[in-house]
């Protein structure tokens, strides 16, 4: 469990303010402390994390370990941060499977950011093992007033099946960041689709998507941006396409007001013949230069 | 010393360079100059193993290169600074430099590298090779990298394209050190006269073919001045 577990958080886990590790559907331990509660849902369907407010800098870890093969774990965690609280949120989920059956985990993760809160939510999905393993993660966030939230999505090979959805619903000065690293190889397949709503005025949301496709993966990309209200809005969709990958990306952006100022870039492409050129007179080989490019662009 | 023999390049029915002989001894810094499409670039391309000859033998140091790749003579010791250097998203100048280097630097290391092109290193070693930086910014990152691996041979391709006349003045400065610290050939591709008045050699291309090899005075029908008198500053 402890190398899986290295997989998919980075800081120590005894260090975390708090924590609840999940393993093959259940909860096997568990911290707290007086500013994080964690309760559990009935039927241990997930979990309910009370951030108290004004606690500030606390770091919350909920890995998420499936090691017995045709699991189908279904989790809602739902994160109530208090005002003017500060922490950070490490999940990850990561699935070792060595026999043929599917194992599957889809975590439904919801977030309600009271007013002027900040959440950073880092989220790693990363599979190992020759069973067919499947993530379908679910993130809802609304945000109130004044509220930030910073999600960070790494995906890496190792997973078969993917579809992530993330809905957002923001009030007035409220901020989002997304950024997504998307690795995928042999027969792969990741959609993403991102809802975004700017109800509330200067509600601003920064959506930055990179992306690696080799082999015969396929990946879509869908974003959709509504501006209710004077907002603004940056979403950007860059892709490497490998091999016989495909990537498709479908940018929605809908102004419901005069003030909204909504922007998209989507750009799918081989590596630039130029950069590689470049690293070549630097005495790398092409394949060092390749392997430099593309963990620099998902770095 | 690098030395060309019979080099012929065509590209779609056309003929670039047609039989170009040539030697560059070391320790000499080179101008090659002439009108656009004279086959300028085309040449530096050549040496670098970017574009490949029609027929003909490069031979570097007496090794024949000419089948060599990139990498064989980047290890070689040939270096190139493009016209228009390659951005990068997520890889910073300390990535590129270190690779230019071949080995591990401090940040203190690259930043005095930084600074000999006249970048305050602090602020740039950090940042990422892309679009962000200016023109000026982008060409002398490209001459770091180039002066980090200290070639045998090293290429500049028009190293004034594309920068203010400000950076300009800044690089001249390079280059000037670049002529008093030379220990192996420098050939730059230039139309500047700046430039070209620190060569030791300047060779002139018309339409792929090499008009004459020499000193400034093979340029006095260009530059002369129209009020008389010598070279127009």
């Amino acid at each position: 469990m402890s190398s899986l577990l290295n997989k998919i958080i980075n800081n120590k886990i005894e260090e975390a303010d708090s924590y609840n590790i999940r393993e093959n559907g259940k909860t096997v331990k568990r911290k707290e402390n007086e500013y994080i509660k964690i309760v559990n849902k009935p039927n241990s369907k997930g979990i309910d994390i009370y951030v108290k407010e004004d606690t500030l800098f606390g770091i919350i870890d909920i890995p998420v370990i499936i090691s017995e093969s045709g699991i189908k774990d279904v989790v809602y965690n739902d994160f109530h941060i208090g005002e003017n609280a500060n922490v950070i949120i490490v999940a990850g989920c990561g699935i070792h499977n060595i026999k043929h059956k599917t194992s599957q985990h889809d975590g439904i993760h919801r977030f309600y950011l009271s007013k002027n809160s900040k959440v950073r939510y880092v989220e790693k999905h990363y599979g190992e093992g020759t069973g067919n393993k499947i993530f379908n993660p679910i993130t809802e966030a609304y945000l109130e007033e004044g509220s930030t939230l910073n999600i960070e999505t790494v995906q890496i090979k190792g997973v078969d099946k993917t579809t992530r959805i993330t809905k957002a619903e923001l009030q007035e000065n409220a901020t989002l960041t997304i950024n997504e690293k998307l690795y995928t190889e042999e027969e792969q397949y990741a959609k993403t689709d991102f809802i975004v709503n700017l109800n509330g005025e200067n509600a601003s949301a920064h959506v930055t998507s990179r992306s690696v496709a080799t082999e015969n993966s396929y990946q879509e990309f869908t974003s959709d941006v509504i501006g209710n209200t004077k907002s603004f809005a940056h979403v950007s969709c860059d892709a490497i396409i490998k091999e016989n990958a495909q990537v498709k990306a479908i940018p929605i952006i809908y102004a419901k007001d005069a003030s909204a100022n909504l922007i998209h870039e989507a750009a799918i492409g081989k590596i630039a013949g130029q950069q590689l050129t470049k690293l070549m007179t630097l005495g790398l080989t092409l394949k060092e230069a390749e392997k430099m490019i593309i963990e620099g662009f998902l770095k | 010393m690098l030395e060309f023999k019979n080099i012929c390049f065509n590209k779609d029915g056309k003929e670039i360079l047609k039989n170009i002989n040539l030697k560059l001894l070391d320790d000499k810094f080179y101008v090659i100059t002439g009108p656009n499409g004279s086959g300028k670039s085309t040449l530096a391309k050549i040496i670098m193993g970017i574009e490949k000859p029609t027929s003909g033998t490069i031979l570097f140091n007496d090794i024949d290169i000419t089948n060599k790749t990139i990498t064989e003579r980047a290890n070689m010791g040939i270096g190139f600074a493009f016209q228009q250097p390659a951005v990068f998203k997520g890889i910073t100048v300390y990535d590129l430099l270190k690779v230019a280097i071949k080995k591990d630097i401090t940040k203190v290391e690259a930043c005095n590298i930084l600074s000999k092109v006249g970048l305050c290193a602090l602020n740039y070693v950090d940042r990422e090779v892309n679009t962000s930086l200016s023109g000026g910014e982008l060409k002398r990152i490209e001459l770091a990298t180039i002066l980090a691996r200290k070639p045998i041979l090293s290429i500049f391709d028009e190293p004034e394209a594309g920068i203010d006349l400000w950076s300009f003045n800044n690089l001249i400065e390079v280059f000037k050190q670049i002529e008093e610290d030379s220990k192996g050939i420098t050939l730059i591709i230039s139309h500047q006269e700046r430039i070209l008045n620190i060569a030791d050699k300047i060779i002139l291309l018309e339409n792929g073919e090499i008009k004459e090899v020499g000193d400034k005075s093979i340029l006095k029908d260009i530059f002369s001045c129209p009020k008389g008198g010598d070279l127009c500053e």
